[in-house]
């Protein structure tokens, strides 16, 4: 690809174009969340990698690493993660498939109002039906975690 | 028409982004009442306030109908055509028209789409043939043989107007500027669909770190684009070639001999 | 180090792919594994232990480790890529990102050959 030579950024959106929610529709919903909860689940993976090798050092280490995790708060932290890898596991499904070109219509002749095929129902349910199970997964880890 | 439509003349609130790049000015936003009607577009308001208000306003428009792409501004936080956007159909007592994002400010309203078409520019908008038919120097001249199917697979992306709507809503473009964005990404399906391109290169031009690969279907182009043209719908077929899920079996169009006389 | 020499961006985006896809299966094998005993019994240091000699979990440990590393910093080094655009940028974000998954990984694999010998 040909070098493009950079103007001033004047005017360029930045991360707050990243973080534009309103008025774009559910697929932008879906770009931010895929995100957020990836670089959430990266960051939460490292701390696990970290936290579970104290078995290494023995029972004691182990014993006062579960101390620190098993709290009330490390339970809480721990249904974000739940959440955050359902949505990011069910929605990077559908992504996998829309970057494939399945599920997404085909080109046809556009006619007034224009409604985009690619942003179909099959699409945005995905992403709904992505937000549900994550909630649900939530839900069920919080019955383990907290409840008998 | 009622009696009632004609008496009152209902006001709106135009809320204006002002500022000019050339003399370094601050930016600010300027408020002009406007009357309008139920068929008033926000470009017949800004229109409006040139002609009897402040003839100062930069704005950049022609065709008025929605062909020439040239009045796409951010209208109440999202991109659109001025002249494609009736007051009306907002539901808001204030409108804001603020320059398109993504694109450099020049003055008020306008920006400089320099950006925007060196990257159209950059995937070779053109059909190419491996042989010059067109510049021979026999006297033969050829007809493409494309049956309407054939015709269907292209030719919902070249209505792109070149509006700069699609380049304005994309995430990624707002931090990326090397990344093509999503009208440019559209027109090199466009070409690549087309079964009279005969290019075997096209799909390694965007096969970069800042090519089609940045594209995460946020949706936002196929959402604003006022043609229908369906940007997200071209790049992520055009990605499914570059995966191998789809297999390019393009049949090339026929030659056909044209006789003038 | 120039990886777009080495990979070209379609093959990196397949190799995300299909990690994706393949740590969905072993992380919902790890999690399993956890749930068929009660959560608290789960967290158990000779529950764990004998879970780190079962050659079958090692390896289902050693795969979700490689697969989320790999995909997670391709995933960062995307989002990097996409903040800023100059050549030191772009092979400065490629260094960390890649030497970080490397780390990661060996650390991690250090964790499951010490324990497996506990």
């Amino acid at each position: 690809m040909e070098e493009i030579e950079h103007p001033i950024r004047n005017n360029f959106e930045g991360l707050r174009g990243w973080l534009k929610l309103s008025g774009y529709g559910w697929e932008r919903v879906s770009y931010w969340f895929q995100r957020l909860t990836g670089v959430f689940l990266l960051i939460y993976f490292i701390g696990h990698i970290y936290e579970t090798s104290t078995i290494v050092n023995g029972l004691n280490a182990w014993e006062s690493f579960l101390e620190l995790t098993q709290t009330v708060w490390g339970h809480l932290f721990l249904i974000v993660v739940i959440g955050a890898s359902t949505f990011h596991s069910v929605n990077g499904i559908r992504l996998i498939f829309t970057h494939v070109g399945i599920g997404l219509g085909t080109p046809g002749r556009p006619d007034y109002p224009y409604n985009p095929s690619s942003l179909n129902y099959r699409q945005k349910s995905g992403i709904w039906i992505a937000l549900i199970l994550s909630v649900l997964a939530m839900y069920y880890g919080f019955n383990i975690l907290f409840g008998e | 028409m009622s009696n009632n439509d004609n008496k009152i003349e209902d006001k709106i609130k135009l809320k204006v982004y002002r500022e000019n790049r050339g003399q370094n000015s601050k930016s600010y936003y300027d408020s002009f009442e406007v009357p309008y009607k139920r068929w008033t577009t926000v470009l017949d308001a800004l229109l409006y306030v040139k002609g009897y208000i402040d003839p100062s306003l930069a704005i950049r428009y022609s065709c008025r109908m929605a062909s020439c792409g040239s009045c796409g501004m951010k209208i109440n936080g999202i991109p659109r055509l001025a002249c494609y956007t009736k007051i009306s159909e907002l539901e808001t007592s204030t409108i804001e028209c603020e320059p398109l994002g993504n694109f450099p400010i020049i003055r008020d309203l306008v920006t400089d789409f320099s950006l925007f078409y060196k990257h159209h520019k950059n995937i070779q908008p053109y059909i190419q043939s491996t042989e010059s038919v067109e510049t021979a120097a026999e006297e033969k001249t050829y007809s493409y043989n494309q049956s309407p199917q054939d015709v269907d697979k292209y030719l919902q992306f070249s209505y792109c107007i070149k509006c700069g709507l699609c380049y304005s809503a994309c995430p990624t473009v707002g931090t990326d500027l090397r990344f093509p964005g999503p009208q440019a990404l559209a027109q090199l399906y466009r070409y690549f669909a087309d079964t009279r391109d005969e290019s075997k290169n096209r799909l390694n031009i965007v096969d970069d770190r800042h090519g089609i690969w940045r594209c995460h279907f946020a949706g936002s182009c196929s959402k604003v684009c006022p043609k229908g043209v369906d940007p997200a719908l071209g790049i992520q077929l055009l990605r499914s070639y570059m995966l191998g899920v789809s297999k390019n079996n393009k049949k090339q169009a026929e030659k056909i001999e044209v006789n003038l006389d | 180090m120039e990886i777009q020499r080495v990979l070209k961006e379609s093959q990196i985006m397949k190799i995300h792919y299909i990690t994706g896809i393949a740590a969905i299966f072993v992380v919902a094998i790890h999690i399993m594994m956890r749930l068929v005993v009660p959560f608290e019994s789960s967290l158990n240091y000779d529950y764990i232990i004998a879970n780190y000699k079962n050659i079958f979990y090692v390896l289902i440990l050693e795969s979700i480790l490689v697969l989320i590393s790999v995909h997670g910093f391709n995933g960062i080094r995307v989002i990097l890529l996409e903040l800023r655009q100059n050549t030191a940028w772009e092979k400065v974000i490629t260094v960390i990102t890649i030497s970080s998954m490397i780390a990661l990984i060996a650390y991690g694999t250090r964790t499951i050959i010490l324990a497996n010998g506990l």
